[in-house]
């Protein structure tokens, strides 16, 4: 296992996930192209910035969550976001209707989702954050119970709904890579460009924080200041993918377990851009295969859950032999 | 210089920590001994601004722990935790190098190359400097970790109880290693010891903490004496004049 440590540097890996990442944007863009370029550039172009951006979105919010959390198997799902999204989008449906959340400006409705999403965790993080360090944990705990509570008013908004209502917002909660909406790709790339220039400003923190709370304090690190500013960061990240495609639970703890076990090193120079390759791949190369091998016979989220949980399994084998 | 005023923690109306003040002087090797539940990790923390008290001030070199910068800080005070679990899989070298973090903030230069190198060839871990940290043993492991805080290179040096999981040999490397940071480059050392005859051999001052609250102070000579033993620990000892050191025999 030493041997195979020193043998894979962890710019290899990077590299040759970059490449695949790559490839299959290439592979996207390309196959199967007939017809006019500007047509296909156009269509598929939105379609792949889409997709970059949602994999961008969930690997890095993933990541980090993790590297906050100390916990290698949560996502921010497990404090209740994805279920505020689809709390959100139900009460929308419930109270204007089908028609009337159809007509709704999608900027403007991505903004308060957003500040919805990043005012809750603020909310949640300085009401539990009086200092120790099990607050993370109770933070944890109080995300599950609200994320309960969100998913139980959802349901119930649901079945009181008038069923074309119902079907409409079905759609609009089952992810879908289809159906990425291009009024939205603007203002996600904005709102995503802004983080990522606040976590390149706090990355050097990063390391730190995964030693956990008392190592980072120890060592200098503004803990609760820098927590509290990712959270509220991974609420944007998070809210730009769910915005985009809807919610996607499995993959960012796949990609970000994938890229975790595949880079030799828990820097996250490496393992960040890693899992956000490897995110691209997967949902790039994913879309490709769904497009090209099953002819839109399924949904993505099988593809990519399939494959990559056969990979995982393989990896989670090869990781306890070793 | 340490100074401690009037520190109070409690928790759900039981002070941990009760209106403990102590000043510690700067260099030399502080041991700070008392039974389980005396307050002493408590009191190690708050020193530390890993925990925050609930009255009280703590002052290091005229810095307030609980209001200066915390890179500042990290650049005077460093401490080693009981327990250090981490999720990341880390090498030695790797853990050293954080001890770099205050100065570098990541972006490692030949000096702090340097300052890892030294620590690790310190506490002799150079055959083990590429290898994870969970493929130690717990010995090596403690080694690692306090090899990390010398990486940090700070005037203050605060050990929670550094000696748990070493055998006899490693436990006295490490106090003679603590001894050494102290009397070669004027370190100030504190360690919160469970061991009375190890604080006995290697200390300047012990601090006996009882209950929450400051219950002696003084040089070795003056605390290990039995009364005051029996007082803070509540056991029936006798204590021998071995050369210089005194050592207690609590084996009835």
């Amino acid at each position: 296992m030493q041997a195979d440590a020193k043998r894979i540097s962890p710019s290899t890996v990077l590299f040759a996930s970059a490449a695949l990442a790559l490839l299959s944007m290439i592979a996207f863009m390309t196959i199967g192209a007939k017809g006019s370029w500007s047509f296909i550039l156009s269509f598929r172009g939105t379609k792949l910035i889409g997709m970059v951006l949602v994999a961008y979105a969930i690997a890095v919010s993933t990541v980090l969550f993790q590297t906050i959390s100390g916990n290698r198997v949560l996502t921010p799902s497990i404090i209740g976001f994805d279920a505020m999204y689809t709390l959100l989008q139900t009460v929308m449906v419930f109270f204007l209707g089908a028609a009337g959340a159809a007509s709704v400006n999608p900027q403007l409705q991505f903004v308060l989702e957003t500040a919805v999403m990043v005012g809750l965790s603020l909310l949640l993080f300085r009401a539990l954050f009086s200092g120790g360090s099990r607050s993370l944990h109770l933070l944890m705990l109080v995300g599950v119970i609200l994320g309960g509570l969100f998913r139980s008013l959802s349901s119930f908004l649901q079945r009181v709904l008038d069923p074309n209502d119902f079907i409409v917002l079905q759609d609009r909660l089952f992810a879908s890579f289809n159906s990425i909406d291009a009024n939205l790709l603007g203002i996600a790339a904005t709102a995503t460009l802004a983080v990522t220039f606040v976590l390149w400003r706090l990355s050097p923190t990063f390391d730190v924080l995964s030693l956990g709370r008392e190592a980072a304090i120890g060592l200098g690190v503004d803990h609760q200041r820098v927590v509290t500013l990712l959270l509220a960061l991974i609420a944007v990240l998070v809210s730009v993918s769910t915005a985009l495609v809807g919610p996607v639970t499995f993959f960012g703890l796949l990609v970000a377990s994938l890229a975790w076990q595949l880079t030799p090193t828990a820097s996250h120079r490496f393992v960040l851009p890693v899992a956000v390759c490897i995110a691209i791949a997967t949902l790039v190369g994913g879309q490709v295969m769904l497009e090209r091998l099953f002819s839109f016979n399924t949904a993505l989220s099988i593809v990519i859950e399939f494959f990559g949980g056969l990979v995982f399994i393989f990896l989670l084998i090869r990781g306890s032999a070793r | 210089m340490i100074e401690i005023q009037e520190v109070t923690k409690s928790y759900g109306g039981t002070a941990v920590v009760d209106r403990v003040s102590l000043t510690l002087p700067s260099g030399g090797l502080t041991s700070i001994i008392g039974p389980n539940g005396a307050g002493k990790s408590t009191l190690l923390s708050i020193v530390s601004r890993l925990m925050p008290m609930d009255t009280g001030k703590v002052l290091v070199d005229g810095l307030d722990v609980s209001r200066a910068a915390g890179d500042v800080l990290a650049r005077r005070l460093s401490i080693m935790r009981q327990d250090n679990h981490i999720t990341a899989r880390l090498s030695v070298r790797d853990l050293v190098a954080f001890g770099r973090y205050p100065y570098s903030k990541g972006r490692l230069t030949a000096a702090d190359a340097e300052h890892i190198d030294r620590s690790i060839a310190y506490l002799g871990l150079e055959p083990y400097q590429n290898r994870f940290l969970d493929e130690l043993s717990g010995g090596q492991r403690q080694r690692a970790f306090i090899a990390m805080v010398l990486c940090q290179d700070t005037d203050y040096m605060l050990f929670d109880e550094p000696l748990n999981n070493l055998d006899i040999k490693h436990a006295v490397e490490t106090m003679k290693l603590l001894r050494r940071l102290a009397d070669d480059f004027a370190k100030t050392v504190v360690v919160v010891l469970h061991d009375i005859n190890f604080a006995s051999a290697y200390s300047d001052r012990i601090v006996a903490m009882q209950g929450g609250r400051l219950a002696f102070e003084g040089p070795p000579q003056d605390m290990i004496v039995p009364s005051r033993l029996q007082a803070i620990f509540d056991v029936d000892c006798r204590v021998h004049a071995v050369g210089d050191t005194r050592l207690v025999n609590y084996f009835d």
